[in-house]
């Protein structure tokens, strides 16, 4: 897709507020753009290394305990009559402590996890998130367990003449997530055109040739982890403070199948798939909710699915492509 | 006597109960083009294998230039200079030709995350350079005109001539190629010579595994013969062809009639 179009496409979003300030509208979006941002991430483990990561809502919800913690404060026990005191810390510092941890934890598992590979990996990553699950439920002096976080504050920014700003209104959420979407997607995108993307293609199309040619596997699929969870801990940040609570359903095992749906249906390994997939399957859900029986709507969504799967197997991006010249 | 580039000491390699190799020493000089010949079966891929990271050796070593290299990852070792080029699959399935090349010349560039984020450091720059190399590569393996499309689009001749050029992209200086005439025409075989002359003269020693017999005689200077996984003979073409010992085991009554 020409830049012209991209940016163009970019700025009708950005006008959408404005034209429609409906606010179930803008809510509906808003949580489907912290969503393709979780997309935008999955899309660069699975579509440029082939890596299925079925574990990636243990990033995003990383980054929203993270953040939540950093921004809520903690006082917790950690054994021996010793203590971990926080005080609250700023939003801003909360989003990049979501960043770094979920980052860190990529850099973890990107380590552990490379060593094995295909269905291995994919049981070590689903472990990875039930286990952070697990402790999210029961570590409560931390988490507050089942109880949830609550009382997270909104989203701050500093403007120029009024200092800093939470953000309240649905349409400076808006804003904000469409803002971060469109950072994470330009970070993919110079990723994966640049050496380091090739790299991770060719690891994809055939690593005994890679490795040959001297590209090291462990040392690109740990850069590709490291960013993919990073940008999903800024989503899951993005969440914490615009839903304004954090339970341990966050690390649900659904919310990865979604993002997985977004990309495959979208086109994995192409930079606008997980976008327009996202689109489709994250707008999809409350579309149904307005037109269809309550007791339909999770079959048609099922359906839509297998549909575009049967039919668009590479995704929605790669068959456009074709057809346009 | 010239430079030793590698240098394989008492190799052995036990795979499972079998012994793939049981003691294998050889050199490679600079500059050279030595061939590694034998029946199937008689260790020359393993030896490959072995030498290139992808196998571990039971006992031995592996000096290339002088340095231990038996048991670095591949990567490591291409990263010293030696490169190899597969039997088979010998391109990235999916990319185009060009793409192919660019790939290949990984070594070749440096550029890491903060690049890939701020290009216009010095990024940009050495993009450029690997394009104009990666054209380069093309032209000298007469794939240029087909720099578009995708790799497994080109026929097999084409794509073991791309797989041997991507082996050479990075100026390695030691480079294995595993049977690069394996099912080629003959003059998809002259092309393929050429190629390999071609590198030898930009200065690149070559370590051949081929059964091939004419293409091994017109290329090589020295000749090592592998029979169940012992070296039954080494020594130039004239030497190989005359020995006994590898006409009975390998070469046979047909080339002694040829």
């Amino acid at each position: 897709m020409n830049a012209l179009f991209a940016w163009g496409f970019v700025a009708a979003l950005a006008a959408l507020p404005l034209v429609f300030p409906d606010p179930y509208l803008l809510a509906v979006l808003t949580s489907a753009g912290i969503f393709i941002i979780g997309a935008i991430s999955l899309n660069l483990l699975l579509g440029y290394t082939g890596q299925l990561s079925l574990g990636h809502v243990a990033f995003f919800g990383l980054g929203a305990y993270a953040s939540a913690l950093a921004t809520l404060g903690f006082d917790i026990g950690i054994g021996f009559g010793w203590r971990v005191v926080l005080a609250p810390q700023p939003v801003w510092l909360g989003f990049l402590a979501a960043i770094v941890v979920a980052g860190g934890f990529g850099w973890l598992l990107g380590r552990l996890a490379f060593r094995v590979r295909g269905a291995y990996f994919v049981i070590i990553t689903i472990c990875f998130a039930q286990v952070l699950r697990m402790v999210a439920l029961n570590w409560v002096e931390l988490t507050q367990g089942p109880m949830a976080l609550i009382s997270i504050p909104p989203f701050s920014l500093w403007w120029p003449g009024q200092g800093v700003v939470p953000l309240y209104r649905k349409d400076q959420n808006y804003w904000l997530v469409l803002a971060v979407a469109v950072l994470a997607f330009l970070l993919v995108r110079q990723v994966v055109r640049s050496r380091i993307g090739r790299a991770l293609v060719a690891l994809r199309a055939n690593e005994p040739l890679a490795r040959s040619v001297g590209i090291r596997v462990t040392h690109y699929l740990v850069i590709a982890a490291v960013l993919s969870a990073g940008i999903a801990g800024a989503a899951g940040s993005l969440f914490a403070h615009y839903v304004r609570i954090v339970d341990p359903d966050v690390f649900l095992f659904i919310y990865t199948v979604t993002m997985v749906i977004m990309v495959v249906t979208g086109g994995k390994g192409t930079l606008w798939g997980p976008v327009v997939g996202g689109l489709v399957f994250g707008l999809m859900p409350d579309l149904l909710r307005g037109t269809a029986p309550p007791e339909a709507q999770w079959i048609i969504y099922g359906a839509a699915m297998i549909l575009f799967v049967m039919f668009l197997p590479r995704g929605i991006v790669p068959a456009l492509a074709r057809r346009l010249p | 006597m010239t430079d030793v580039l590698l240098s394989v000491e008492g190799l052995g390699v036990q795979i499972g109960g079998l012994t793939a190799i049981a003691d294998m020493s050889f050199t490679v000089p600079a500059g050279e083009v030595v061939s590694l010949i034998g029946p199937n079966g008689a260790g020359k891929t393993t030896a490959f294998n072995v030498i290139t990271g992808y196998m571990r050796p039971t006992r031995g070593r592996i000096l290339f230039e002088g340095r231990p290299i038996a048991g670095l990852a591949p990567e490591r070792i291409a990263a010293r200079g030696l490169v190899r080029s597969f039997q088979r699959t010998s391109v990235f399935a999916g990319c185009t030709v060009f793409e192919n090349a660019l790939m290949a010349l990984h070594l070749r560039g440096r550029a890491g995350l903060l690049d890939a984020l701020l290009p216009f450091l010095r990024a940009r720059r050495e993009e450029a350079a690997l394009h104009a190399e990666a054209a380069d590569l093309l032209d000298l393996t007469g794939l240029a005109d087909r720099a578009g499309l995708p790799a497994e689009a080109l026929a097999y001749g084409e794509q073991r001539r791309l797989g041997i050029a991507m082996a050479a992209a990075a100026h390695p200086r030691l480079l294995l190629l595993d049977e690069p005439a394996a099912g080629l025409n003959p003059s998809e075989t002259a092309d393929c010579i050429a190629l390999i002359r071609g590198l030898k003269e930009r200065g690149m020693t070559v370590l051949l595994v081929e059964h091939d017999m004419a293409m091994v005689m017109r290329l090589s200077d020295r000749i090592v013969v592998l029979n169940q996984g012992r070296i039954i003979a080494s020594g130039p073409p004239a030497a190989i062809r005359q020995d006994p010992e590898v006409i009975r085991a390998y070469l046979g009554a047909a080339h002694a009639a040829a």
